[in-house]
């Protein structure tokens, strides 16, 4: 991103740049947290002062997705609500990762009706599922260290540039003669 | 006190068949529905009854029956502590019943509710709208014939 | 928040927000009027509630809730499964305070079925109800502090919870969503040593308690924030279905423990907390009070808990004991029977109604002598508390709609159902 994709030889100097930003990135995840249900009170629980969740770099929980790179959807989506994560998950930047917490995200839970998405990988690329229903803040916790783990190991190479769009700029028509 | 109930609905609605249930305690009135809406406000102004409380509106579907819906009625009286049960039967053919949300404002979310699960239209409703399923849903999720994983494809979801 | 254009909103919608009874005029007010959606992911919305906002200015002039968002369709799912099974589905509706939503439903069943659990049972029920009061009461004020800006106190509140949470998960197996109590009777006891790990820790709650409360009594902030914001008189908080310390913050003394006692509730001594200001600060006044009440309440049931067994004896009915399963043949069957086929209740309906943390919970539920109920209705709290919002935040400001949620404290797990 930015400066780093100029670098693109693998030299010494820029792998350890390469590796200086996988890290940099990994201690300071700034979570998202899309809590819904019952799984948001856990993940509320994770931060209280026995689960502390700011040792791990995630005290800023921001609820704005343009500040955050890691999306934690906690409780039951309904088929109402997933148009609104989806939404919110377009509004990230890159690069973001999403945790699916709990069995509701996972595959539906124990919720097998007709307003319940049987597990929102239908529409979300999902990193890591934590099971539970709710998964305990220990759990959780796990979770996160694992997206840490695969962040630190991501380089350079995994974020592409965006494809390129051309803005074609109409010229706005400020003849005064109107055809 | 169900004593006094019965005394005074049977003297002030002379026209109206009522039916009364016990069961467990609790005291179950049934009547046509055409008679709500006046047998509602008297519950709740007349003097020793006093029903200002409504708690809950809600349909029973019997899928079988003739009358197949059964709107159920739950009222609180807060100075007797005490509380009844009305039930009106309603038919398929002509779905609907006077609302009333004139007499107690509780009534009115948990009429649109009944009506958004169920069908059933509630005539001189302020708001008549769907309360859980989006406004473009078709079907009715609570009644019998409607499967219980859904209909796929009757709410749209996002792309991946 | 964001600006909405037509194409966002469903027209239906849109039409009752402009056409809101509108009677407020603010002088000085902008020409145009503004309609914003106060999302349904939020920081301030307690869960997924979505507020339509049609403002002038700054100024709220109607509102409009939008729920749904959370719709599991619990109800279409009762029908299709056993009394025991629904249990574990009662937890995540007040999901702030589980055991008492066990402890309604359990109710609720048994009344149908015409059984009673034993007085331990009923006294260990009254024990983990008052504990999940207190658990949901902490939430609701750290909440409420949070919202208005004071964050020290939501982390006190959930320090104290999660020793609560540990007594959960030491009696019930599952700190969170407990499904501890069973269709005559609870699952398994409470050892004496519990109880006086409980006492010990309701000891040093009520200075803990204390210290949280001096951060707020005497904030100003906190205090000119909440103060005559969002008043509600007595008529109209009765006319609108508002329960629990909502009303008890209006002027209106009603609680179901005294109003129709259920458990052993007549036979403890506490007091109802009642303010008439009907703002803010009353509601979260009368939470804070019942902090106190329900402590005193735990400290009696565990002094005149009896001994005794924790679940029923009727074969027919009630799941009988593991021992006895592994080793007789009567109750081998009939565990086969009620664990497939469910326990089947007389032909009838019943409403039960209990005072869970937020308000009036009921369970309405109708058999036709199955397995399965044929139709359940949750009456739950928050959606009638959630219904007088629009009247509340008439004529105030958007920041004052914050306070008033959070000072209401909805949860969305019960009013979606």
């Amino acid at each position: 991103m930015g400066l780093e994709s100029k670098l693109i030889n693998d030299g010494f100097f820029t792998t350890t740049i390469d590796a200086l930003a996988a890290w940099a990135r990994e201690s300071s995840v700034w979570p998202m947290p899309m809590g819904i249900s019952c799984c948001a009170i856990e993940m509320m629980a994770s931060g209280d002062p026995k689960y502390d969740i700011s040792r791990f770099g995630s005290e800023v929980m921001r609820f704005t997705p343009r500040q955050c790179d890691l999306m934690i959807v906690a409780g039951t989506v309904t088929y109402k609500m997933a148009h609104v994560v989806k939404k919110i998950f377009d509004q990230m930047p890159e690069p973001k990762w999403v945790i699916a917490m709990g069995a509701c995200t996972s595959t539906g839970g124990m919720y097998r009706s007709y307003n319940v998405v049987q597990g929102i990988d239908q529409f979300l690329p999902v990193d890591i599922y934590a099971a539970g229903c709710p998964p305990r803040p220990e759990n959780l916790l796990n979770a996160l260290m694992q997206i840490q783990e695969k962040i630190g190991k991501t380089r350079v190479k995994d974020f592409p540039d965006p494809p390129h769009i051309s803005h074609e700029t109409k010229q706005a028509d400020l003849s005064l003669s109107k055809n | 006190m169900k004593e006094l109930l019965k005394e005074k609905l049977e003297k002030q609605f002379t026209t109206v068949q009522f039916e009364f249930i016990e069961q467990f305690d609790e005291l179950t009135l049934k009547f046509d529905k055409s008679a709500i809406v006046n047998i509602c406000a008297f519950l709740k102004d007349e003097d020793g009854l006093k029903f200002n409380f409504c708690e809950d509106i809600t349909a029973i579907d019997w899928a079988t029956r003739k009358n197949r819906f059964a709107v159920v009625y739950h009222i609180f009286s807060m100075e007797n502590k005490f509380r009844l049960c009305l039930k009106v039967d309603v038919d398929e053919s002509e779905c609907s019943v006077e609302s009333v949300s004139s007499i107690w404002k509780a009534a009115n979310w948990a009429e649109r509710e009944a009506y958004d699960m169920y069908g059933i239209t509630f005539l001189n409703h302020p708001d008549l709208r769907r309360m859980y399923m989006p406004e473009e849903f078709e079907y009715h999720p609570l009644r019998k014939e409607y499967p219980l994983m859904g209909i796929p494809g009757a709410i749209p979801l996002p792309k991946k | 928040m964001q600006k909405l254009t037509k194409d966002d909103v469903h027209p239906k919608i849109v039409q009752t927000l402009l056409g809101a009874d509108v009677h407020i005029t603010v002088d000085d007010a902008l020409e145009n009027e503004m309609i914003l959606n106060m999302g349904p992911q939020h920081p301030a919305t307690h869960g997924v509630l979505r507020l339509l906002l049609r403002l002038d200015g700054e100024t709220v002039i109607a509102c409009i809730p939008e729920l749904g968002y959370l719709h599991r369709g619990y109800e279409k799912m009762a029908e299709n499964m056993s009394y025991l099974e629904f249990i574990p589905h009662t937890d995540r509706l007040d999901y702030i305070s589980p055991p008492a939503n066990n402890v309604a439903y359990a109710l609720a069943v048994e009344k149908l079925a015409g059984i009673t659990a034993p007085p331990r049972a009923q006294y260990i029920r009254m024990l983990l109800a008052e504990l999940a009061r207190m658990c949901s009461h902490l939430v609701a004020i750290g909440a409420l502090a949070m919202d208005v800006g004071a964050l020290t106190v939501f982390l006190w509140g959930l320090r104290e919870r999660e020793k609560i949470m540990d007594f959960f998960d030491v009696i019930c197996g599952a700190r969170f969503t407990t499904s501890y109590t069973r269709i005559g009777g609870v699952a398994s006891d409470v050892t004496t040593d519990t109880m006086k790990n409980i006492i010990a820790f309701i000891d040093q709650f009520e200075e803990k308690f204390d210290e949280m409360e001096r951060l707020l009594n005497g904030n100003r902030i906190f205090i000119e924030r909440l103060e005559g914001v969002g008043v509600i008189n007595k008529e109209d908080a009765i006319d609108l279905g508002f329960t629990g310390p909502n009303i008890r913050a209006s002027g209106v003394e009603f609680d179901l423990r005294r109003a129709t006692p259920y458990l052993f509730y007549n036979e403890m001594d506490f007091n109802i907390p009642v303010y008439t200001e009907g703002d803010c600060l009353a509601r979260y006044f009368v939470r804070a009070d019942e902090l106190r009440e329900s402590a005193k309440i735990v400290r009696q049931v565990i002094d005149k808990i009896p001994n005794g067994e924790v679940m029923l004896n009727s074969p027919k009915k009630v799941l009988p004991r593991k021992t006895e399963i592994y080793t007789k043949m009567e109750e081998l069957i009939h565990d086969f029977m009620i664990v497939n086929f469910g326990i089947n209740p007389p032909v009838g309906e019943v409403y039960h109604a209990v005072e869970n943390p937020k308000g009036v919970l009921g369970f309405y539920i109708v058999s036709k002598g199955e397995g399965q109920p044929w139709k359940m209705k949750i009456r739950s709290p928050s959606f009638a508390n959630i219904q007088a919002i629009p009247h509340l935040v008439k004529g105030q400001m958007i920041s004052d709609v914050v306070a008033i949620v959070g000072s209401i404290d909805p949860i969305m797990g019960e009013a979606d159902k």
